[in-house]
């Protein structure tokens, strides 16, 4: 099995994290409606595509493709998620919040309140599966291919988990779109 | 592939995980209202019960990597403690004080140490047993 050489967390993403999450805290205590809107929008849209995307695209293809393709897709996609996703849902749910607070949308006296509140049980059963199952496999599946010889079946197995909570969280993110553009709608 | 038997730690870490966001989510359905604080310290004290036994669980297994468990951990908390951070300051700017806040805070604590310890312990399962004989490493 040959590994191409590859850094579990991308050390040259890591200053693009840090001007987000300066941008992110900028916005929030400046409390202007677009910069949280543009950050909530921009993090939220890239969470929603990125897990339907994964879930039920990449998924399927990674599942089919021989074990040199699929590590070498691994070896490439999954060290960028380490940091991504993490970022794009602090970033969607803090600036959401802001957001939320300043349209007076967290209010139960809010006319859509209840929607609001359904797209806190989504996003929360979503992070429930994406912190407690899809990021572990994630960074066990590139420790496992760090180590000198890595096993096929455990790979297999957290590859299998990755895909199938991919998915889980993408069939989610299709709640997400519905209570968002109700919202958006009013 | 011939694991080791380990104690439930995804299961219970999982379990962990769900309450505390379902108090968070509680918290945030009704702030910057009042909040009855009651069922938010339920679950608060349900998850962080289950957290730390599932870490004494843990460190109490035989041949259960402690080192790499310890080498990831640190890593994923750092991060974890970030985001908790940040979701902390965005509650902050918008005036929560109090019981309320003391509850929040207490809740994203218990995130930020229930997240690296479901990572950690899945890429400290499919490794070796601890040469030093699975006791916890020095500081170094």
């Amino acid at each position: 099995m040959v590994i191409p050489d590859f850094e579990i967390v991308p050390r040259a993403g890591l200053p693009i994290v840090g001007v987000v999450v300066v941008a992110l805290v900028a916005a929030i205590a400046a409390n202007k409606l677009w910069p949280l809107m543009f950050l909530h929008v921009v993090a939220g849209a890239s969470w929603t595509i990125i897990d339907l995307f994964l879930g039920f695209v990449i998924g399927p293809i990674l599942g089919k493709l021989s074990v040199p393709a699929r590590i070498e897709v691994t070896t490439r996609l999954m060290p960028k998620m380490v940091l991504l996703m993490p970022t794009v849902v602090a970033v969607t749910l803090a600036a959401g919040w802001q957001l939320s607070t300043k349209l007076g949308y967290n209010l139960t006296s809010y006319q859509y309140h209840g929607w609001v509140v359904a797209s806190f049980i989504v996003v929360g059963a979503m992070a429930v599966i994406a912190l407690g199952l899809l990021e572990p496999a994630n960074i066990a599946v590139l420790t496992e291919l760090k180590k000198p010889r890595p096993n096929p079946e455990v790979i297999e197995k957290l590859m299998k988990r990755f895909i199938y909570t991919a998915g889980a969280t993408g069939l989610m993110q299709v709640a997400t779109l519905v209570i968002m553009t109700r919202l958006a709608t009013g | 592939m011939s694991e080791r038997r380990l104690p439930p730690v995804t299961q219970l870490g999982m379990l962990s995980l769900a309450l505390i966001v379902a108090g968070v989510i509680y918290l945030s359905a009704h702030l910057p209202e009042h909040v009855p604080l009651d069922p938010a310290i339920a679950l608060l004290a349900a998850s962080s019960l289950l957290l730390i036994g599932n870490v004494a669980v843990l460190w109490r297994t035989e041949g259960f990597n402690r080192r790499r468990f310890l080498e990831v951990a640190k890593w994923a908390l750092l991060a974890y403690s970030i985001i908790a951070g940040l979701i902390e300051y965005v509650f902050l700017r918008n005036n929560t004080s109090g019981g309320p806040l003391v509850v929040l805070t207490l809740s994203l604590v218990v995130f930020a140490l229930t997240v690296p310890v479901l990572i950690a312990f899945t890429v400290a399962r499919y490794d070796e047993p601890d040469p030093a004989g699975g006791q916890a490493p020095s500081s170094d």
